[in-house]
């Protein structure tokens, strides 16, 4: 890649255009939380500087552990599911041994083209202890019907969701970088006497390696704000989805149904973090494991 | 088979390695086609039950056809509802999600031109804080965005949603990988001699380079405002500025307090709808499938 020398005024002027927005849309709003989650609205008074007060109660506030570590778990649950399955789909697109490898891409992806809270109407309708299929298949073959929507089921029913709308994404992603490894690869491999399974497991997949922490990363953005899945799920499952059942639900329902603005804006902000060190977290692992 | 009568012009043109053509895999093939129907089951449930009227959602199997099917019914019936707000939340979400989407795009790939082909004071201190950004999450942003946007005087307005989501901090790196490589440095500087200037240059010749990059960054950004829920959900009060998704659960929460009686139509209603609003993402998916996958392909390998 040839580097860019050249020294011309033109390229701020480029640049200009997002980083502007960037900063009234993206650095404005973190520095407006930061600035209200020092502040407590007070029945008498009005508004009060209280310091890292917010911070301290957040920290011991026991609805937001509980939610964090849900999302923590559910992380922990159906990323591994997910990215094992976005692989294997992956490795075997690029196989060449499947027929019919155009359709079965396409297919896989196209939930990703579902909004979430489309996938959450139809996963609860399908999910449905009374008139949901697998319910109705249960009962015609006598089975005792599983109630996807209690309790003990209910992070699973919401990691299966998350699953089904993303697993063709992370695949796309693999699978595009799998066609750009270059083809002498597998031919100086199978000169060597390596078989597919071989080939699979000591060039593709060390050749997927940026593209696997790519969707890693993407995958603890979002698990940790999962809110649109259960947030719609709440409806039909009222008793087991609170209001504060994950972490971004939980900031959701203090700012807009607590009106308690200032903890809403301390929650965002530890979420936030919590996020970006979870992040860095999987970076540093992954680069530590490169270099032993 | 017929294959041996191609080998000697196959040798012919790769005289050392052979086409390394491997022989297709049933048991392979039936694998995945399981894995398929697991993505395409609740569409197909989606698809049927569209074609059902309240009764039958809840009294038919769910995977198959009722005895009396009225998909037209429940279109015509989706769109009326509500003097057709259905069809104003669609056009809310065709201009919030193409606005954005188109904006979004040519922002990050001026950005990413501008990062990828020129240096400056600062350049490499300002992109290390967008691809920091791309760790801060949406929706812990949404909440500031919101009280922010509501001492500017802008919840309630479509500028509400539009707004957050021109800055693309994924798109602008994605963007400056695909600049760096799919724009040679030489075709710029022959332009430069030739007395062209910076923005002209950037609108005739970057830009039509960095096509498949920009169909990616505007198909994902499409698709993630189309999609977006929590940014609408939380900006808009008004039923007349929602998008689809938004409307859809209004309607659903709706569906699931009425239990029985009238509003227990809303089912039809939200099945149907839901089916409409899916179509033209799929669509476009579908129609400009070569782009964005050829797009990905450069973000996916290189960190």
């Amino acid at each position: 890649m040839a580097a860019p020398r050249r020294t011309r005024s033109a390229g701020p002027l480029f640049v200009a255009p997002f980083m502007i927005l960037f900063l009234l849309l993206f650095l404005t709003p973190l520095g407006y939380a930061a600035y209200l989650s020092l502040f407590q609205e007070r029945l008498i008074g009005g508004t009060a500087f209280v310091g890292l007060d917010n911070y301290v109660q957040a920290l011991g506030d026991s609805q937001l552990l509980h939610g964090v570590g849900r999302v923590a778990l559910f992380f922990v649950l159906q990323v591994p599911v997910m990215l094992a399955l976005a692989v294997l789909f992956a490795l075997a697109l690029d196989s060449g041994l499947l027929r019919l490898a155009r359709v079965i891409r396409l297919g896989v992806f196209v939930p990703y083209a579902v909004p979430s809270v489309v996938a959450a109407l139809m996963w609860g309708y399908l999910y449905g202890p009374d008139f949901g299929p697998f319910a109705q298949f249960a009962r015609e073959l006598s089975l005792p019907v599983p109630d996807f929507l209690s309790d003990t089921w209910m992070l699973g029913s919401l990691a299966n969701i998350v699953t089904w709308e993303f697993t063709g994404y992370n695949m796309i992603i693999l699978y595009a970088a799998l066609r750009t490894v270059p083809t002498e690869l597998y031919e100086a491999a199978a000169m060597d006497g390596a078989g597919a399974w071989r080939i699979a497991w000591s060039v593709k997949l060390p050749a997927l390696r940026p593209a696997l922490l790519l969707c890693l990363l993407f995958s603890v953005i979002g698990s940790f704000q999962l809110f649109n899945e259960p947030n719609l799920l709440t409806k039909i499952a009222p008793d087991v989805i609170t209001s504060d059942y994950t972490a971004n639900l939980y900031a959701y329902s203090l700012a807009f149904t607590g009106q308690q603005v200032n903890y809403a804006a301390t929650v965002s902000f530890l979420l936030g973090l919590v996020i970006v060190i979870a992040s860095y977290a999987v970076l540093l692992t992954a680069n530590r494991r490169r270099t032993p | 088979m017929t294959t041996t009568l191609d080998r000697p012009t196959a040798l012919r043109d790769t005289p050392v390695r052979k086409e390394r053509r491997p022989r297709r895999s049933t048991p392979l093939t039936i694998a995945m086609l399981a894995a398929l129907a697991y993505f395409l089951l609740p569409l197909l449930w989606l698809l049927i039950a569209s074609t059902k009227s309240a009764h039958d959602l809840i009294d038919s199997f769910g995977l198959w056809f009722s005895d009396a099917p009225q998909l037209l019914t429940n279109v015509k019936d989706t769109f009326t509802q509500d003097d057709g707000v259905f069809l104003t939340w669609l056009l809310n979400t065709l201009l919030y999600a193409g606005v954005s989407a188109v904006g979004a795009a040519v922002l990050a790939a001026a950005g990413g031109y501008g990062f990828a082909k020129f240096r400056f004071r600062g350049d490499r201190a300002a992109f290390n804080l967008v691809l920091g950004a791309v760790m801060v999450p949406t929706t812990a942003l949404a909440i500031p965005t919101y009280l922010l946007f509501a001492e500017a005087g802008l919840v309630n307005t479509p500028w509400a949603v539009i707004l957050p989501s021109l800055v693309n901090p994924f798109g602008l790196y994605l963007m400056r990988i695909y600049a760096a490589d799919a724009i040679p440095d030489s075709l710029l500087e022959a332009a430069r001699i030739d007395g062209a200037g910076e923005v002209r240059i950037f609108f005739r010749i970057a830009l039509r380079l960095l096509g498949p990059g920009l169909v990616t960054v505007l198909l994902f950004t499409l698709v993630a405002t189309w999609n977006n829920y929590f940014l609408p959900l939380i900006m808009l009060n008004d039923p007349d500025l929602y998008p689809v998704t938004v409307g859809l659960s209004s309607w659903a929460a709706q569906a699931q307090n009425g239990g029985a009686g009238a509003s227990s139509d809303m089912l039809a209603l939200v099945v149907t709808g839901s089916l409409l609003s899916i179509l033209p993402l799929v669509v476009a998916f579908l129609l400009l499938q070569r782009y964005w996958q050829s797009g990905l392909a450069a973000g996916g390998v290189k960190q």
